[in-house]
């Protein structure tokens, strides 16, 4: 797969859902360097998912404009593709259908589609399900696949909606490390939204803390930790900790209930400590569950 | 008879029947085999009353007798493409309606609220008491008895396919927009594969109305079909091409509703977890 990213710049941004509904975000400028890998981090309700669906096209906002490098974002396409809280696969087909519907809306042929599908599909270390009914499939390889789906399309940047909260730990930290390292090794911008702390120290390279009503980025942190990282490591360690400090700092600063928009939640900080399980390795997950 | 066969013999028959098609096979057989000897019993009381004594020909064997003779004259493809083509256009009909109306049933909830009460109330009115307006309506019998099918079969169509749009993931739709999907991808890759199997299952409840509703609508009026091969048997007393012309009628309502059950496996994707 070809090596690409794109620059993002986000301008002006605000955005409310009708006339009569409170503004969700406002004036909200961001920008990306290519490749890098953008944690958003933020209590429900504040506006995460919304701005999500903007980036992606599927949302046009009330103002403000989206670019990827010089380019208006306003409406989908294969080149910015999102990847949802659950996997919504299509039941009555085939892990390589889904993982080739895409290619499929593109109008490729089958011959040409072929070498792709089983590219991403061992992408993802699915190899042996790619024959399978979806429904087959555990939680953790349903996502696998919907991860699969997105970057067959080779996207320029990829969108991640709390993609792993539904999952369990071990799917959770093997999915976190694997699509960190495809989105390095590919080039590809990442933006990954989420209230789970550690979920950011571990796949971002940098993160954004988006509080207050209406939502507004409060403040940002550079992630320089090496690659592969582990939950346990002492500088993830004090690097969650400073992050969870920059919240905290962001809420007590945060109008209108501190950095909470509706929900009255912590943000997640109990997926990490020593107690959880170490980060386990796309092969040991499959050779798990195949036993 | 069985303690004559070897115990290998016994082995080899229980290891057989464990598969799922012998099983349905030789059940099948079986409960057909039931069937007819209550069926000759029944011929038998016929025959031992001196009042019933002129019906025998009911029985089992001179309805098998009458087969051949009966697809000689060509009887029973005559009357099987006639039957054939009233119900393969009304059942078309049904559909072409039918379908279309369950989207937008499934799809508007201001169509879905006011369209339930008439369509329950006209869904509730017998196919037949619809006659004899049809009768008067419509200038040829055949096109009457089109018209009858239809309106039998659109409801069950209709409502299997709004209940089968009313399952589908709205996710779905955003997931193919997301990846580049246009309105065409829509319909045949998402809508048309994820109700298929709601509207086969529709489809085959409006057969077995459709095929309830025909053979009585060809007793009247028309001059051929399976309905009227049975008038016609009646009345020219000849009872054993009566009782073959209904078992022609029962074994193709019976491969029908097979072939329903066989598309319905085949597009079915719900609950494939064992
Ligand atoms: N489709 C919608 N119509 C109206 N309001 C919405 C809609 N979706 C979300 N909202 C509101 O917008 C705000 C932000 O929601 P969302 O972007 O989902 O937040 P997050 O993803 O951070 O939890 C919330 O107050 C929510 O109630
Ligand atoms: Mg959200």
């Amino acid at each position: 797969m070809t090596v690409r990213g794109v620059h993002i710049k986000i301008q002006d941004l605000t955005h409310r859902y009708t006339a009569k509904s409170p503004i969700c975000f406002e004036k909200t400028n961001l920008e990306a360097k290519r490749g890098e890998a953008l944690a958003i981090i933020g209590r429900s309700g504040c506006g995460k998912s919304t701005l999500l669906h903007i980036m992606a096209g599927l949302l046009k906002p009330t103002s403000g404009a989206v670019y990827l490098d010089d380019e208006l974002v306003d409406k989908p396409s294969p080149r910015w593709v999102m990847m949802f809280q659950a996997p919504h696969l299509f039941p009555w087909m085939k892990v390589s259908q889904n993982v080739g519907i895409g290619l499929h809306f593109a109008g490729w042929s089958e011959a040409k589609k072929r070498d792709r599908v089983a590219e991403a599909i061992n992408l993802v270390a699915l190899q042996d399900y790619a024959e399978n009914n979806v429904q087959d499939l555990s939680g953790g390889q349903q996502q696998r696949v919907a991860l699969a789906r997105s970057l067959v399309m080779e996207p320029e940047m990829l969108l991640l909606d709390e993609p792993f909260s539904a999952l369990d730990a071990f799917t959770r930290a093997a999915l976190q490390r694997d699509v960190r390292s495809i989105a390095k090794r590919l080039g590809i911008n990442l933006v990954i939204v989420t209230h789970d702390i550690d979920e950011a120290v571990l796949m971002a390279d940098r993160a954004l803390i988006m509080a207050g009503s209406p939502g507004k980025i409060y403040d940002e942190l550079d992630i320089d930790l090496p690659d592969p990282r582990e939950r346990q490591d002492p500088t993830v360690q004090a690097m969650r900790a400073r992050l969870m400090e920059a919240f905290h700092k962001a809420a007590g600063g945060a109008p209108a209930g501190g950095a909470s928009c509706n929900g009255h939640e912590e943000p997640e900080i109990g997926n990490g400590g020593s107690a959880k399980p170490q980060v386990v390795s796309a092969a040991a997950m499959k050779k798990g569950k195949k036993g | 008879m069985s303690s004559v066969a070897a115990p290998a013999g016994v082995f080899a028959l229980s290891r057989l029947m464990k598969s799922p098609a012998v099983r349905r096979f030789v059940y099948g057989a079986l409960g057909l085999s039931v069937l007819f000897v209550i069926w000759e019993i029944g011929t038998l009381f016929l025959h031992f009353n001196p009042a019933t004594r002129t019906f025998v020909t009911f029985g089992p064997i001179p309805t098998l007798e009458a087969f051949p003779t009966l697809w000689g004259e060509g009887k029973i493809q005559s009357a099987m493409a006639a039957s054939g083509y009233r119900m393969g256009l009304g059942l078309f009909l049904a559909i072409v309606i039918g379908v279309p109306i369950g989207i937008l049933m499934g799809r508007s909830k201001r169509f879905r609220e006011l369209s339930n009460s008439p369509f329950q109330f006209l869904r509730m009115i017998s196919p037949l008491a619809w006659m004899p307006l049809a009768v008067l309506v419509y200038p040829a019998w055949d096109q009457a008895i089109v018209f009858l099918i239809a309106i039998a079969s659109v409801w069950p169509v209709a409502f299997a396919t709004a209940a089968g749009l009313a399952k589908v993931d709205p996710a779905w739709f955003k997931v193919a927009r997301n990846l580049g999907a246009k309105a065409v991808h829509m319909l045949t890759q998402v809508i048309m594969p994820a109700i298929a199997f709601d509207v086969l299952t529709g489809i085959r409840l409006a057969l077995g109305v459709a095929w309830i509703v025909l053979v009585p609508a060809e007793l009247l009026g028309v001059t051929s079909g399976l309905g009227y091969a049975i008038k016609d048997a009646r009345e020219t007393l000849s009872y054993n091409h009566l009782t073959a012309m209904v078992l022609v009628i029962g074994i193709i309502g019976y491969i029908l509703d097979s072939a329903c059950v066989v598309l319905i496996k085949r597009y079915s994707w719900h609950h494939r977890r064992a």
